[in-house]
């Protein structure tokens, strides 16, 4: 029996390659580090046992970088850190003069010596985000410490603090809005989409490093700046649990992928099948503007779409269910959702695979299938007539032939994605 | 808290009124309103969004967090007055006996820690720079207070309201739990202290990333919780395949389970070889179904097939980020202690510890669940069975282990005789007890047990010493054979013993 090669494939970001609009970012960021460095060894660091302190707790947040999920990095406590140092008016009851050049020397001294360790142990480290992030604590120091400087805010917390407040939440959004423009940029994707996307994923770590930003800050007023490590406690923790939800997340996708090869190994389906169908119902998804939570609902689905077929006592020839007869399709689709089911939390899930059979007009279900189900149809069918096959002429007879059905089989809209992907040649691969 | 006996009444009555005479006594001159409210409203917002424990009807929140606040800011009244709060919070959960009860047993504990402070010299209202450091002793009075008045009140609660039976210790609350209170407690006074520089906004900021960590290890145990439903019934369409192993995964993981903790693994550890149950046999949907399902005897490939099947298996999971213990688990589960078993016929400790365990549970499930061919057989038979193979197929401390467990908290095997029995009895009217006394001809030579593959075989025991006859009996003696799933590879009892004695 054939047992399936290993397959590594590239998803989301190829690590340590830039392209433009990355290379420009980390560039500009860059320069903005030199500058700072520069002016600030100028005119001579003032409050040498603030910055250092701030420094540490950066270079320590840094260190502690987290992954989160849909490949994104965050550092949240080094984050945090840096707003603080930004926003910082009185260290015990002494006010502050920072100039925002220190602070932005001062955060990204402390976010390279925090990656130093990363890249020692060879670790990939993403350029891209440390820049995004010293960019966002730029423009929040750029506004605030002239400001504070200048004693314009006055000493009351009623004054303070809506005036840092904006500024945490304008440095969040310039975070999430460079995110978006890479995601944009790598993946292809519409802005807008990937824009909410972010803001969906960034909105309750970024509540929690505004609010411990705000406390440190604050803090440093009463009990100076060693006292300020104590409120990275509950970022500490909030950090651990994602490290552990972001793990048992990848764990759950490559477990769903590992058992939907079980009906390859059992000869139900060609070897590869679930996942290059899989792939190519992302990237569909991802032409046609799904969410993130939309994908990955589309992605399990797309995944298990053919795990109905464990209930044939005989493997279909080829295992391609696009020949076999609709109600036979119908069966493996509705058996397939039960098994899916009964997981009691992939309920969409089991819709979308359950609902993968039908044509795309309003049929006897009355209403039309799912988007996700109507895109998994499509690139069942498309991996069926294709395979493995890396031709091109292949892909595009193939899309040609789906065309041909569409309004009564598939979706046009579907169809229409895929002949773009086609054409754009990022369908097919090994 | 369901039907509550008379002494729980008056204990929850008594708890009420000692918080309510707290309270009433005063003195209520010097409490700065204000901050009774704002910590008021910080704690119902703590109370509302209160984690449930996984044990009966306990929930946890925050809520020491503002009762500490309020101890320094307002001393021991004004912190009674914020725990009352309590009965405001916005949670469906509790009925209002147990509101009730929560409410007096956080105004008590407030209370007390209150007094505490102030006993161990606290000073009372806004602290200034120059408050610390020396404040931190009495407020770590007042932690301790808290808590442990918090936790002998509930402690007391739960014993009262017990199911009948249960253990004192078992009525869930635990170390790491009191340990996480206090920690939430300390940030009281990070309230307090920062109080003259945020005013009433202080516990706004504070309570954001608390909320956020707490949401994030709700997010990770759901997502845990999704992980695991979604193996479990990944691993139920594996075993469609065959319907007389259905639940098996389930019920080996369990065992498997049972036998990791009672010797002591490290949760971790547990975990995998959890998930390493629930996998084991994945790799028998490399096997045919018509071969997993044909009654009657194997052809030598046919066998082969099945032999390889925990190769398949490691195959098919070797992608998931487990423990490779988990991995080696899968590969060696058929492994024998005496070198015996497949696919590799490692022996003794070259067998993987997750494979050893596994084998234990795997076997037991197969014995005490129905067959086509037999009947499920009581679990004393089965522990029997098991103390009989410890040494030559298991291993002895793990069968000892899983004894012992299985004594304590009993084992629940699968629930009823599956539908399609009617036909498989059908066929078989002699099944049951037939392998057992096959075993019993065998006296001990595990390959005599691969005999019971065909009845004709069985009668004459000193066929099956030959390891070659053994091997082609499948094929020789398919006349009037008793039909048997020959997937059913985990039964140390079952007729598949064939393929080890070639």
């Amino acid at each position: 029996m054939p047992v399936a090669a290993r397959r590594h494939e590239p998803r989301g970001f190829p690590r340590q390659v830039l392209d433009s609009g990355q290379s420009l970012l980390v560039l500009f960021a860059g320069v903005l580090l030199i500058a700072a460095v520069a002016q600030t060894a100028a005119s001579g660091v003032r409050d040498g046992s603030a910055a250092l302190a701030f420094g540490g707790l950066i270079a320590f947040g840094e260190l502690l970088r987290l992954n989160l999920p849909g490949d994104r990095e965050a550092a949240p406590i080094a984050m945090a850190g840096a707003l603080a140092y930004a926003l910082l008016i009185q260290v015990r009851s002494m006010p502050v003069q920072l100039e925002p050049e220190q602070v932005i020397a001062v955060a990204a001294i402390g976010m390279i010596i925090g990656a130093l360790p990363h890249v020692a142990v060879g670790r990939p480290t993403r350029l891209s985000a440390m820049a995004a992030q010293l960019v966002a604590v730029a423009c929040v120091a750029a506004v605030f410490r002239p400001l504070a400087n200048a004693s314009l805010i006055g000493t009351h917390w009623w004054s303070e603090l809506p005036v840092m407040l904006s500024l945490v939440i304008v440095g969040w959004l310039v975070n999430a809005v460079i995110a978006a423009l890479i995601r944009t940029d790598v993946l292809r994707a519409r802005f807008g989409v990937m824009l909410l996307d972010e803001f969906r994923i960034q909105l309750p770590i970024g509540a929690a490093v505004g609010a411990s930003a705000l406390l440190i800050a604050f803090a440093a007023e009463v009990m100076g700046p060693l006292a300020v490590a104590v409120f990275t406690a509950p970022l500490l923790v909030t950090q651990v649990a994602l490290r552990r939800y972001t793990g048992i997340r990848a764990t759950y996708l490559q477990t769903v992928r590992a058992l939907a090869r079980v009906t390859e190994i059992g000869g139900y389906v060609e070897i590869g099948h679930s996942a290059r169908v899989a792939r190519l119902s992302v990237s569909i998804g991802r032409e046609l503007g799904m969410p993130e939570p939309e994908l990955l609902e589309l992605e399990y689905a797309a995944l298990m779409h053919d795990i109905g077929q464990l209930s044939l006592r005989d493997p279909i020839p080829g295992g391609a269910t696009v020949l076999v007869a609709r109600e036979e399709q119908r069966r493996i689709a509705e058996y397939g959702a039960e098994v899916i089911q009964q997981a009691r939390v992939l309920d969409t899930v089991a819709d979308i695979v359950r609902r993968q059979s039908d044509p795309c007009r309003p049929g006897d279900r009355g209403e039309e299938p799912p988007l996700s189900s109507r895109i998994i149809r499509a690139a069942n069918a498309f991996d069926d007539l294709v395979g493995s096959s890396v031709e091109p002429s292949r892909a595009a007879a193939a899309v040609q032939r789906l065309r041909l059905d569409t309004a009564s089989e598939y979706d046009p809209h579907v169809i229409e994605a895929l002949s773009r992907l086609v054409s754009r040649r990022s369908v097919l691969g090994p | 808290m369901g039907k509550l006996s008379r002494i729980a009444w008056i204990y929850i009555g008594a708890v009420i009124a000692a918080a309510a005479i707290a309270v009433a006594l005063g003195p209520f001159g010097g409490i700065r309103w204000d901050q009774v409210a704002a910590l008021g409203l910080l704690l119902i917002a703590c109370e509302s969004t209160a984690t449930l424990l996984n044990s009966r009807s306990l929930a946890w929140s925050a809520n020491s967090t503002a009762s500490l606040a309020a101890v320094i800011l307002t001393g021991p009244v004004g912190a009674a007055l914020v725990g009352c709060c309590t009965v405001f919070g916005m949670r469906r959960g509790p009925s209002p006996a147990q509101r009730l009860f929560n409410t007096g047993m956080f105004t008590l504990s407030a209370y007390l820690a209150g007094r505490a402070y102030v006993l161990a010299g606290g000073p009372v209202g806004q602290p200034t720079p120059i408050s610390f450091p020396h404040i931190i002793a009495p407020f770590a009075c007042a932690v301790l207070v808290h808590v442990v008045v918090n936790f002998s009140l509930l402690r007391g609660v739960l014993w009262l309201t017990r199911e009948p039976g249960t253990a004192l210790g078992r009525v869930g609350l635990d170390f790491k739990l009191l340990l996480t209170d206090m920690g939430y407690a300390a940030f009281g006074v990070l309230i307090a202290a920062l109080w003259s520089v945020l005013g009433p906004f202080t516990p706004v900021l504070v309570v954001i990333p608390l909320l956020v960590a707490r949401w994030a290890v709700t997010q990770f145990a759901a997502q845990q919780r999704a992980y695991e439903s979604t193996v479990s019934a990944l691993c139920q369409a594996v075993e469609t395949k065959d319907f007389y192993t259905r639940g098996h995964s389930e019920r080996v993981s369990r065992g498997s389970v049972m036998i990791a903790r009672e010797i002591g693994m490290r949760v971790e550890r547990v975990e995998a070889i959890r998930y390493a149950g629930m996998l084991h046999d994945v790799g028998k949907l490399g096997v045919p179904t018509s071969v997993l399902q044909k009654n009657g005897s194997l052809t030598d490939d046919e066998y082969a097939a099945i032999q390889l099947h925990p190769m398949r298996g490691l195959d098919i999971v070797r992608e998931i980020g487990f423990l490779d213990e988990a991995l080696a688990g899968i590969m060696h589960h058929h492994e024998r202690i005496d070198g015996r078993g497949y696919p590799m016929g490692l022996a003794g400790d070259e067998i993987p510890e997750f494979a050893r365990v596994l084998a234990v549970a795997d076997a037991f499930d197969a014995m005490t669940s129905n067959r086509s061919y037999r009947g499920a057989r009581p679990v004393p038979e089965a522990v029997a069975e098991l103390r009989k193979w410890a040494g030559t197929q298991f291993d002895p401390a793990f069968v000892d282990a899983f004894v012992t467990a299985i004594v304590r908290d009993g084992w629940k095997g699968p629930e009823a005789a599956p539908p399609g029995t009617d036909e498989a009895a059908g066929a078989a009217p002699p099944a049951d007890g037939l392998p057992a006394s096959v075993l019993a001809a065998g006296n001990g030579h595990p390959a005599a047990t691969a005999t019971s593959a065909t009845p004709g075989a069985a009668a004459t025991p000193g066929a099956a010493a030959t390891p070659g006859t053994a091997g082609t009996a499948g094929t020789a003696g398919t006349a009037g054979t008793v039909p048997k799933p020959a997937g059913d590879l985990d039964d140390p009892t079952g007729p598949l013993r064939a393929i080890e004695s070639r």
